[in-house]
């Protein structure tokens, strides 16, 4: 043992500044070049050998020239790889109270299933009698959102949260086109609140959209809807929960005032989670919601992708959905790819190539066979439970827009309590992250100022949650009592500090370019 | 339950901290009648355990690719991925995160954005990519919608070539959307008379190579036309592959090259999640859909990476937005960007060139067999064969054989006259034992 040999352990005299390294790095904390700097055109991380010599057959369309694509050897592309990612920030770093986005824990349960040679490794072309696993397992999956939603029908293949709210709109201005009301329904409601992704969609497919607001309380009236209905509205847009972490208790009322004016009822189901095996929507009278697979059901967030997006469907239109979908037929289960095999239905097209996103429909189902019903039901209230925990530790410090009263699975909070401390909530949210947080959403909705939108999910201990609630209360008193720099100058302990988002879009460099060659000296 | 922390003492506690008697005082808002009393009707929890039986027999009643000789391509394509890939898409710290939304904690997303920007734009030769689009056949459709913006026209016109499903895409967005579209009657021999159907209405022609039945085309007589009228020309492709070996799209004219980047870094995965390439020209970056990841400095002056131009994006621009798109393709783009970086472009040309050389190898020998022709000219990895029986039929004959051949045209184009066409790729999965199968399979049927 080399102390009992008399080696000194303790650091000798020197001054405690940080002193600047040679590299750059800073232990842990390392240094990485773009891939473009430390590859090379020659170097490749995968042994492949030359073909034997044939007589391609290309059409004279070879590619010439230097594609620009340098390579890494596998130990170096490892290296590269894995440094960047002890830049990111990730569920399983700390609590990730992103609002509305649902960043739960992710079981590798889920992992491991997805890559079942039987799920991973099937293409959607092959013949379906060598797939009837896949689309039995669609089948399923399709059983447990139905029943969880009280709906008749699903379509899962849109990819992400955005696009099954097309393909629900879509479905919806299908099923008005087969009335014949499609010249004259053109208008859809969207509350000021809700997702950009709610008026971007109806927009999209040629909708005029129409604010409809919400009042103090945080709440849409039932009254302010009767008020915006009128033989052109096709449609409501309506996120429930909403956006502020509300139910909205009159949404049975505006699904009925909606019907009863010949307009159809679109959920934005984004917030699905904190109900999930409570109520079920197609109760409340909705007759269409996605549901994003990678909030409510687990499914990684990836870095900002993949998601997946099925849409649920009322009776009324379910006959409208899209292709593929999976039918029990004579000998097994089929797959309807196509408008004239549907029968009865009368599909509105199809939104993307193939089946939609079975990596994530495995993932999902994974999930829910893992909490089952009684454990589902449960999730949502710990979600539920979690928020407003938070809300209650820090009422008495942070500002509420609609009053202290009880949240769902978020618990919304503006900025009047920062006012005349020159902290933003930007500034706020980045001193959260030299705590060791991911800061919550920010600046949505719209409709509240300097929105701070706390998200914790059920993944959450009581003791990570006091925690939390302790750093908050202590930045909160920091920013109150004065203490501006702690925020303004905020992260100081990121891998970056402050970024400069003007200078990125007023002169967008989009890629990496070779730097100029430097002038030979003249001969 | 495993993945909940909450113990009950915990959960009394917290009730207690909140100042409400029961769980359900926090759900007051939902009308009494239609909170539910209890779980729904489906199973109570299950072990890891007992979810792995379950999920394992569900997959084990598919046929996985790698277990059989396989030839099925027309969109999706099997290839092999390095095991570094998976490895590392697996770290938390990337599967974890979501869109850097918080770029100071986020450089290792953003960073490797930035990489895969610059890689989608180099195989495509074009100037700037985007952050990924869902797919190659939702960024077909999102291409079209922005050349309508930039030519503020609202015509596309669709090669009888493009991937059929594709076609279905653009079709449904612009039967929805009120903007007109021409699709060109299924073209099998890459010899349709497409610049004749370009006028002064046309926003926009959407043209794939290699083709949906294999065929390269060369773009640049069509470019130029669609220029000459104010058109775009809409480059596609379905296997990125290709691009190691063949001339770009953007060396061709094209102003938007989007297309399918599975085939690097992502498995088949029945059809999803896959990863849409899309690139255009540097004076249009305004008008495109999607993320885009840029270069800046923090206030230490240090390069760093954001999101940007967001102005055009729905959560700020909203129904004025060029697209409705959040998330994409993250973890996918990762895939693409490791598996690009593993090969360089040394490994992509060569990787390239073993496909194109089994390819070749498989063609020769199927022209051999009775009752087969090749009809292909010029391709790649994939092309079309005339078979003496319905393609149908011959493939259900040969998957009982234990033969995945391809895919017939019929499954994707049904009541187009074509129903003797097989679509059969190859790629360096196969072996000679594979090629050999498929050929002693064809003879058996044929």
């Amino acid at each position: 043992m080399l102390n009992r040999q008399g080696r000194p352990t303790a650091a000798g005299q020197a001054s405690d500044n940080a002193h600047p390294t040679f590299t750059g790095n800073k232990a842990l904390a390392q240094v990485e070049p773009l891939l473009f700097e430390i590859g090379r055109y020659e170097t490749t991380g995968v042994d492949i050998d030359e073909p034997e010599a044939f007589a391609p057959r290309l059409g004279g369309m070879e590619r010439t020239g230097e594609i620009g694509l340098p390579g890494l050897s596998e130990p170096e592309a490892m290296r590269h790889y894995v440094r960047l990612s002890q830049k990111n920030y990730g569920i399983d770093s700390g609590l990730f109270p992103l609002g509305s986005c649902t960043m739960k824990h992710n079981p590798r349960l889920n992992e491991r299933m997805a890559r079942l040679p039987g799920f991973g490794d099937v293409h959607p072309l092959q013949p379906v009698s060598t797939v009837q696993g896949a689309l039995e397992l669609m089948q399923e999956l399709a059983r447990y959102l139905m029943t969880l939603t009280g709906t008749q029908a699903v379509a899962l293949s849109p990819k992400a949260g955005a696009h099954g709210e097309l393909a629900g709109m879509m479905a919806i201005k299908a099923a008005i086109e087969a009335k014949g009301e499609g010249a004259s329904r053109r208008t859809v409601l969207v509350p000021d609140s809700a997702h950009g992704t709610n008026p971007a969609t109806a927009a999209l497919i040629g909708f005029q959209v129409k604010a409809v607001p919400a009042r103090e309380d945080g709440w849409v009236h039932v009254e302010d809807v009767k008020a915006a209905l009128g033989p052109d509205v096709a449609a409501i847009m309506l996120t429930n929960p909403n956006t502020c972490g509300l139910f909205e208790p009159q949404i049975v009322e505006i699904a009925r005032a909606l019907h009863d004016a010949g307009g159809y009822f679109y959920c934005d189901g984004a917030n699905f989670n904190a109900i999930v095996g409570k109520a079920r929507p197609g109760d409340l009278g909705i007759d269409a919601m996605h549901i994003n697979l990678h909030k409510t059901f687990s499914t990684p967030h990836g870095g900002g992708g993949p998601g997946a997006g099925p849409v649920v469907l009322s009776e009324r239109l379910a006959p409208f959905a899209p292709v593929p979908f999976v039918r029990q037929g004579a000998s097994g289960l089929e797959l309807v790819e196509h408008a004239d095999e549907a029968g009865e239905a009368q599909p509105f097209g199809r939104v993307t190539a193939f089946h939609g996103q079975m990596g994530m429909y495995v993932r999902a189902l994974s999930y829910m066979l893992s909490h089952g019903s009684d454990g589902m039901r449960r999730a949502s209230e710990d979600a539920v439970l979690n928020a407003n925990y938070i809300r209650a530790g820090l009422a008495d410090l942070m500002s509420q827009p609609f009053g202290d009263k009880p949240c769902m699975h978020e618990v919304l909070f503006d900025d009047t309590w920062l006012k005349d401390t020159g902290v933003t909530t930007l500034d706020f949210a980045k001193a959260m992250i030299d705590e060791g947080y991911h800061p919550m959403t920010v600046y949505f909705p719209l409709v509240v100022h300097g929105a701070m939108l706390i998200e914790p999910t059920e993944s959450e201990s009581k003791a990570s949650l006091d925690l939390f609630i302790a750093t908050l209360r202590d930045l909160a008193m920091a920013a109150k009592a004065g203490d501006r720099d702690r925020f303004v100058g905020a992260p100081y302990h990121a891998p970056r500090r402050r970024l400069d988002e003007t200078r990125a879009a007023r002169s967008p460099v989009l890629r990496w370019t070779p730097p100029a060659p430097v002038q030979e000296a003249a001969e | 339950m495993r993945y909940l922390p909450l113990s009950d003492t915990d959960r009394g506690e917290m009730l207690a901290r909140i100042g409400v008697a029961d769980i359900d005082a926090l759900f007051a808002d939902v009308p009494k009648a239609m909170l539910l009393d209890g779980p729904v009707d489906l199973p109570r929890r299950k072990s890891e355990m007992e979810v792995e039986r379950i999920l394992s027999r569900m997959a084990g009643r598919n046929v996985a690719a790698g277990s059989v000789p396989f030839f099925v391509g027309a969109g999706a394509y099997k290839h092999h991925v390095p095991a570094t890939v998976d490895h590392v898409i697996q770290r938390s710290e990337f599967l974890t995160s979501y869109t850097p939304y918080q770029p100071e904690i986020a450089q290792g997303t953003l960073q490797y954005l930035f990489e895969f920007q610059t890689q989608v734009a180099a195989l495509t030769g074009m100037e700037v990519a985007n952050a990924s689009m869902y797919d190659g056949s939702t960024g077909t459709g999102e291409a079209v919608l922005m050349a309508h913006r930039v030519t503020k026209r609202r015509k596309a016109v669709l090669s009888g070539g493009l991937h059929p499903h594709y076609a279905e895409v653009v079709q449904t967005l612009s039967r929805m959307s009120g903007d007109a579209v021409v699709a060109m009657p299924a073209d099998v021999m890459a010899d349709e008379d497409i610049i004749g159907r370009i006028d002064g209405e046309t926003s926009c022609v959407v043209v794939q190579t290699p083709d949906v039945f294999g065929n390269l085309r060369d773009l640049t007589a069509i470019a130029e036309a669609a220029h000459k009228h104010g058109a775009l020309l809409i480059a596609v492709f379905t296997e990125v592959m290709s691009l190691g070996l063949v001339t770009p799209p953007g060396h061709m004219g094209a102003d938007i090259v989007v297309g399918e980047g599975q085939s690097i870094g992502n498995g088949l995965n029945f059809g999803g999640p896959y990863v849409g390439l899309f690139a255009t020209r540097q004076k249009y970056i305004r008008q495109m859909p999607g993320r885009l990841c840029g270069e800046t400095v923090d206030a230490n002056g240090e390069r760093g990476f954001v999101l940007t131009l967001s102005t055009r994006e729905q959560h700020i621009r909203r129904d004025k937005a060029t697209s409705n798109i959040c998330t994409n393709s993250g973890l996918c783009c990762l895939a693409f960007t490791i598996h690009m970086t593993l090969l360089g472009q040394a490994g992509l040309t060569r990787l390239a060139r073993v496909n194109h050389a089994n390819a070749v190898k498989l063609a020769d020998m199927l022209a051999g067999v009775k009752g087969v022709e090749v009809l292909n000219g010029a391709f790649f990895n994939e092309f079309t064969v005339r078979l003496s029986r319905p393609a149908a039929e011959v493939v259900e004959a040969l998957a009982e054989r234990g033969v995945l051949a391809g895919v017939p045209v019929s499954r994707l184009s049904p009541g187009a006259g074509l129903d003797d066409l097989l679509l059969v790729a190859s790629t360096e999965i196969n072996t000679d034992d594979d090629r050999a199968a498929l050929v002693a399979g064809l003879k058996e049927v044929l």
